[in-house]
């Protein structure tokens, strides 16, 4: 026991070894990558490491989510918010594939988690064994890389391979499926982390003749445009970017997960890009002369037609995938590298500008975007509350100090586009597989990871309902979630899309709501419901003040559309104010 | 890399290359190249796997016939994969490349007449294994060539046919992945 401690106390490199069982081998290895919580359902094939984790519970605290996919999310909150490794744990066959989900959102959003499955033990596999699933097979596709452990002495080393794979290079998620009897099988324990694995090269070597070659490009450039994303945030390089961004005084917008690149009040930030970003990074977008993408993967959502994008555009791409350059825009100056490396060497070569008329020309298109929609968003005089007036009364209220989650639809894109980021790490959102349902459990994740600050979940009345058991794992957690159910009674994403595009036909979008305030009361969560302006800003105030969990239903417009938008198969430059007459 | 050549593509810009990856020696492996095929909804056309020159490193030849542009970026998600060290792509031009095949006959029908063996003889093909029964006959050379022996030896009655996956050799005078494992082991930064 002794010399358990000795490895529990958390340097990354033990000399020490020690003879131990596969599940303490498990929790030690955690231990060593400096974990503290894990997210997790205990079930069959998992019990071992389950019964020895009651063994470490000072070190490592378990949170019991209400479904495998709750905990993965979560896992997803707490690694956007920490910078550090989520972790998720299941057991074999429904626990694993409950998971899915959750890894799928990670692969798409490079989400550093690792997920480790339980699985019926080595001599079982592939006899179709209760509870068997082939985790392996079924999460290659959505996984950075997995692994299957059969035997205990393997666990060591797989693990601090898994670690580096999910947060080294483009970060992703790691499934590590464990068979029982590798769980229950002893080993001799030494545990030394993992930097480098001969077939993967995580940090590319910066080519010197492509950042000469964008510098000039900048240099000459009359109308370039910085485009941010979230490799800037997950290479940890917001300061570095900033630096880039005020010496060469290039106006700066951002995709949806580029959201915390750069505070939102900036002078140089001029909005979010995309569907359904602002009016004028949209039409700038085809006017610059200069495109700078910084770590950002030039997705469907945010290029509109591809073939009516940018066309006019010199094109620099700093990337760490290689496997992006080239994919969907052709680079004229691809800089493979971590942003955090390739910044300052372009920062020290390009020279101090600014752009004023230039920036100008965003602000005239964003007078046009704040009379025909902001306003009305924001400051509605019509009866129905607005999710804009309610994201603006929490921005005023809070400053922006707080950590953003939303779930997927309208209260996403709203929320994007209304929040106040003031701080990095910021914001939190399923971006690329855009899963209702990701909200509750991330805000929860989020809230564990970031205790002393603030979590604001949007959320509408569908995507809550898709994991609304969490909230008993937030009743058990007590994290003090602050949750804003913007209520319209529809799917309202896709109504707006069938009111625009299917001729009103509403097909399957209509929701008969239960009474969301007495099912949190039912998980013992205090809540309360807005349906009249008068009471929305105490409300709000109320929920703020409140120590503990909290759900404010709003009820809000039912048929309020979200705009800017580029339509499917539009232009960015043909992004409509209002939906034609 | 390749080069796009534009008199040998077809009509839809598509041509023949033969990707080689290199990986580790890993279980699932395999599957996680073939996902990234199946994706794009690319067919194989051909694909062999075995040890490569280097101990511990397999090398895996596929063969595609699609337009350049989405060769090269399938090549980039098979590098992107955590347990392969290179993958790169040529054209019909820049490599020397080889299948075998192996053909069953009747015994009786070389016993027949000479044709049999004057068509052997034509075809450079050579005989592995004679029964009462059955001769076995091996050929190695282009699908074409071994499809010709097979047009012709099926006028005998064959009785069993198949063909192996491409194999490939760049005409550069190293091997590029060999070049990697030289400059990477001088400079090792990972």
């Amino acid at each position: 026991m002794k010399d358990i401690k000795e490895h529990t106390a958390t340097s990354s490199e033990t000399s020490k070894t020690i003879r131990i069982t596969g599940s303490e081998a498990m929790m030690l290895s955690l231990i060593h990558e400096e974990v503290d919580t894990i997210f997790g359902y205990p079930g069959g094939a998992i019990m071992p490491i389950y019964d020895a984790l009651m063994n470490y519970t000072d070190k490592l605290r378990h949170i019991l989510t209400r479904c495998e996919q709750g905990a993965a999310h979560a896992a997803q909150g707490y690694a956007k918010v920490t910078g550090k490794v989520g972790v998720c744990m299941a057991t074999s066959g429904p626990g694993a594939t409950n998971l899915i989900t959750g890894i799928a959102n990670a692969m798409l959003d490079s989400t550093p988690i690792v997920c480790i499955t339980g699985q019926v033990g080595a001599p079982l596999l592939g006899t179709d064994a209760f509870q068997e699933t082939d985790v392996i097979g079924i999460t290659m596709p959505v996984t950075k890389w997995n692994y299957l452990i059969t035997r205990a002495e393997e666990i060591p080393e797989i693990m601090a391979q898994a670690f580096f794979i999910a947060r080294s290079g483009r970060p992703g998620p790691v499934v590590i499926d464990i068979a029982k009897n590798a769980q229950f099988g002893e080993l001799d324990f030494k545990y030394s982390r993992c930097h480098i694995l001969r077939s993967y090269l995580p940090k590319p070597k910066i080519e010197m003749g492509n950042i000469y070659a964008a510098a000039d490009l900048i240099n000459k450039a009359k109308k370039p445009y910085i485009l941010a994303g979230q490799g800037i945030i997950l290479g940890d390089a917001e300061d570095e970017f900033r630096a880039f961004v005020e010496k060469s005084g290039i106006p700066t917008a951002w995709t949806i997960l580029g959201a915390c690149a750069l505070p939102k009040d900036h002078p140089l930030n001029v909005g979010m890009l995309g569907m359904h970003g602002n009016y004028s990074t949209n039409i700038k977008t085809n006017e610059c002369d200069l495109m700078i993408a910084v770590g950002m993967r030039f997705d469907d959502r945010v290029t509109g037609d591809l073939s009516r994008y940018a066309k006019q555009a010199k094109i620099i791409h700093l990337e760490i995938d290689k496997a992006e350059l080239n994919k969907i825009v052709k680079a004229d100056v691809p800089i493979h590298g971590d942003v955090k490396d390739s910044l300052p060497l372009l920062t020290n070569l390009i020279e101090k500008r600014s752009h004023e008329a230039w920036l100008q020309e965003f602000k005239e298109v964003d007078k046009i975007e704040y009379e025909k929609v902001i306003q009305k968003d924001l400051h509605p005089v019509k009866p129905g509350l607005t999710a804009g007036e309610v994201i603006h009364i929490i921005n005023e209220k809070t400053g922006g100090d707080a950590i953003f989650v939303t779930d997927v639809g309208q209260n996403q894109m709203f929320a994007s586009r209304y929040c106040k980021f003031k701080n990095k790490r910021s914001f939190v959102t399923s971006g690329g597989l855009g899963t209702m349902g990701f909200g509750l459990p991330a805000a929860h994740g989020a809230k564990i990871g970031a205790p002393g600050k603030e979590v604001i979940l949007f959320v509408g009345d569908g995507g809550l309902q898709m994991t609304i058991q969490e909230l008993g794992t937030i009743n058990q957690t007590q994290a003090a979630v602050k949750i804003v159910l913007l209520n319209n009674k529809y799917l309202g994403m896709v109504r707006q899309w069938q009111q625009m595009f299917f001729q009103k036909r509403y097909s399957e979008t209509f929701l008969l709501n239960p009474d969301f305030i007495k099912v949190a009361e039912g998980f013992g969560i205090n809540g309360k419901k807005v349906v009249e302006r008068p009471q929305l800003a105490a409300a709000i105030q109320e929920m703020l003040d409140f120590q503990g969990p909290f759900l404010l239903e709003v009820s809000i417009e039912k048929e309020d559309n979200v705009f800017p938008m580029v339509p499917t198969g539009a232009s960015v430059s043909e992004v409509i104010l209002e939906q034609k007459k | 890399m390749a080069k796009m050549k534009n008199n040998n593509g077809d009509k839809n810009g598509k041509q023949t290359f033969t990707i080689s990856a290199f990986s580790e020696n890993h279980i699932g492996l395999l599957n996680r190249i073939t996902i990234i095929f199946t994706r794009r909804h690319m067919n194989i056309e051909s694909l062999t796997v075995s040890g490569s020159a280097i101990p511990g490193i397999h090398k895996f030849t596929i063969v595609v016939n699609d337009i350049p542009e989405k060769v090269e970026k399938v090549v980039n998600q098979i590098e992107k994969l955590v347990e392969v060290l290179r993958a790169f792509y040529h054209t019909e031009e820049e490599i020397v490349h080889q299948e075998i095949a192996l053909y069953k006959v009747p015994t009786t029908a070389l016993m027949e007449s000479n044709k049999v063996e004057e068509t052997i003889r034509k075809h450079h093909a050579r005989i592995l294994e004679v029964t009462q029964e059955f001769t076995v006959i091996e050929m190695t050379g282009h699908k074409e060539e071994t499809q010709e022996l097979f047009d012709e030896l099926n006028e005998y009655g064959l009785l069993q046919f198949t063909r192996s996956g491409r194999i490939a050799i760049t005409k550069a005078s190293r091997e590029l992945f060999t070049s990697y494992m030289q400059e990477t082991a001088k400079d090792s930064v990972n």
